[in-house]
């Protein structure tokens, strides 16, 4: 959906993920880009550096935040600090929206700093519900929820994942940031068909895509963010476009990670399977 | 965590819930994967095979995470436990080369080690990991031995680095803005990214000398699959013990180390705990030598300071 309530009705293009390595080249050579990805944990400091080079990149560019550590689906309350400083990068941004992943990763006040599988069940889709429609309240800008990739399924699950991403999007009424890496990466993982993942998810509800590499090794497949796209997830990116219409899509490259152009230009690979669909009327 | 009855006495009791239909179970089962996860990895850089109370890990990892055709249990539990542990090592290693040089890649790791299975993350951002490594090492001084004073002075100097890199800066405060103030009244604010050091070593020097690179911390939503990968460290001399004054700042968004002298840093010392330009003055010149003209140092000093935009309006 190009312009849809969960990405506040913009029409975004192609981005890429803001990352170190690259800064200097952006501030120096002011490439154009549509817009770029921040992950919000890096800049929800203080002061220095980090905000400096943020605000440089807000004279020239359109920027879209994504967090990795709100954790929606641990058990826990919402951590208020968290928020404030999530809410104060919001209005330093005019980001239009914001994602976070569909995953837990602390319990107790102890972080793991990584995005942990959920158990499929219906009282933990409530539960995560629950803190997407807090969290959306309190920035004050629609939320956009990102399935992850996992290596791990558990005994206690009763519905497939995208019935629980569904359940989850329905019953918080947020977007999803659908991940189109993700999904294959999980679904070599764990045995299933990832078009029945596509076909299944509320298509109208997707704000925004992300595409990556990965790594495989032996026995499983691990989201590692440090290879071009592979061609099976073109192809389902293809797919999801046909289904989902032209929507804002974002290349994540986050180790080994090489020059500018290179990253933007295997994004850009994106723009033909765009092209070709005209934006579908929210 | 509560645990359920046993339904055969000769088998340990769940850990597990068997269901999650409540938020209680979701916590439980929470923990019992996060209790996995925080358990250091083994020599081989494996997950542990016994669980905190002696019964075989892959037992508990059966009773909540499913097997496939390719991976056992224990063994998807294990990418979770590896990838946690890869990522935490590698945030610290790259956060503290200095304390790294004191001691030693393989004394540096065992510490890094301990220091996370006693004090796992408690904040929303890896920045914070190392904020409770100096009373760490306070309490268990047996891990860097014979060089416990260089270590703490080393960790305190890193930490005022991380500090420094984002900590707020509030508006700075001109000296014009100081004219005709009562300085017996007058109680200055010092901005909240300077950190005043009194060190038993010149670690500035020496920290000069062992970190060289770029440090922007990241975070990121990969997975991690190897552990800090040892560069090679060139060797730097040890310093050897020297009182050393210093102030860890940042000018224009660059780290800064800045020398002080013992009267200055007491001055400093002294305005950061509200006490008054008078008292603090005073302060710093207990016992300082009476035929230097510290009217003129003093006022220089505060130029200086000023001009670096270090002074702020005074907050309780």
């Amino acid at each position: 959906m190009p312009a849809n309530p969960f990405n506040n009705f913009t029409d975004y293009g192609i981005g890429i993920g803001l990352r170190v390595p690259h800064y200097r080249h952006i501030l120096e050579k002011k490439p154009v880009v549509d817009w770029f990805e921040i992950i919000s944990e890096n800049f929800m400091v203080d002061g220095g550096r980090p905000l400096e080079v943020l605000d440089k990149i807000l004279e020239q560019y359109r920027v879209v935040q994504h967090g990795v550590s709100m954790y929606f689906g641990s058990a826990e309350k919402l951590n208020r600090e968290h928020l404030k400083r999530l809410k104060a990068l919001v209005k330093r941004t005019n980001t239009p929206w914001l994602s976070d992943h569909l995953c837990w990763g602390s319990v107790d006040g102890r972080y793991t700093h990584d995005l942990l599988p959920m158990p499929y069940t219906h009282a933990v889709a409530k539960h995560t519900a629950q803190k997407i429609r807090q969290v959306r309240d309190f920035v004050e800008v629609p939320v956009c929820v990102e399935n992850v990739s996992s290596y791990a399924e558990f005994h206690a699950s009763d519905m497939t994942e995208w019935e629980f991403l569904s359940e989850v999007a329905e019953q918080a009424d947020c977007g999803i940031l659908l991940d189109v890496n993700n999904i294959y990466v999980s679904a070599k993982n764990h045995s299933f068909n990832p078009y029945d993942y596509l076909n299944n998810v509320p298509h109208s509800r997707v704000g925004q895509i992300h595409i990556a590499g990965h790594s495989k090794f032996k026995k499983y497949i691990l989201d590692t963010h440090d290879h071009p796209v592979l061609d099976p997830v073109w192809k389902m990116y293809a797919h999801a476009i046909k289904l989902c219409g032209r929507t804002a899509t974002l290349l994540e490259w986050d180790d080994r990670i090489p020059t500018f152009d290179e990253v933007h230009n295997e994004a850009l690979k994106a723009t033909k399977f765009l092209e070709s669909h005209a934006p579908v009327a929210a | 965590m509560k645990l359920s009855k046993p339904r055969n006495s000769s088998k340990a009791t769940r850990l597990s819930p068997p269901e999650i239909k409540s938020l209680k179970d979701l916590r439980d089962v929470q923990r019992l994967m996060a209790g996995a996860l925080f358990m250091p990895l083994n020599a081989q850089d494996g997950m542990q095979t016994r669980w905190t109370d002696g019964r075989r890990m892959a037992d508990v990892a059966e009773e909540f995470i499913k097997p496939n055709d390719r991976l056992t249990s224990f063994e998807r539990l294990e990418i979770y436990s590896r990838s946690y542990w890869f990522r935490v090592l590698d945030c610290f290693y790259d956060d503290y080369p200095g304390l790294r040089a004191v001691l030693g890649q393989r004394t540096f790791m065992k510490l890094a080690e301990a220091y996370l299975a006693k004090y796992p993350s408690a904040s929303f951002t890896l920045r914070n990991l190392g904020s409770r490594l100096e009373k760490f090492i306070r309490d268990e001084p047996e891990r860097v031995g014979r060089k416990l004073d260089l270590a703490l002075d080393v960790v305190r100097f890193e930490w005022a680095q991380v500090v420094a890199f984002d900590g707020l800066a509030k508006s700075p405060l001109h000296i014009d803005e100081l004219l005709g103030a009562d300085p017996g009244k007058l109680q200055l604010g010092l901005q909240p990214y300077i950190t005043f050091l009194a060190l038993d070593f010149p670690v500035d020097d020496f920290m000069l000398a062992v970190k060289k690179h770029d440090a922007l911390r990241s975070e990121a939503s990969n997975a991690k699959t190897s552990a800090p990968k040892t560069t090679h460290q060139k060797n730097v001399a040890l310093p050897k013990r020297e009182k050393t004054f210093v102030a860890v700042h940042r000018h224009d968004c660059a780290l800064y180390y800045k020398r002080l002298t013992p009267e200055s840093y007491k001055l400093l010392s002294a305005l950061r705990k509200g006490v008054n330009v008078n008292d603090a003055c005073a302060r710093a010149l207990r016992g300082a030598s009476p035929s230097a003209d510290w009217a003129a140092k003093i006022k220089t000093w505060f130029q200086n300071w000023s001009s670096l935009g270090w002074f702020c309006k005074f907050e309780k």
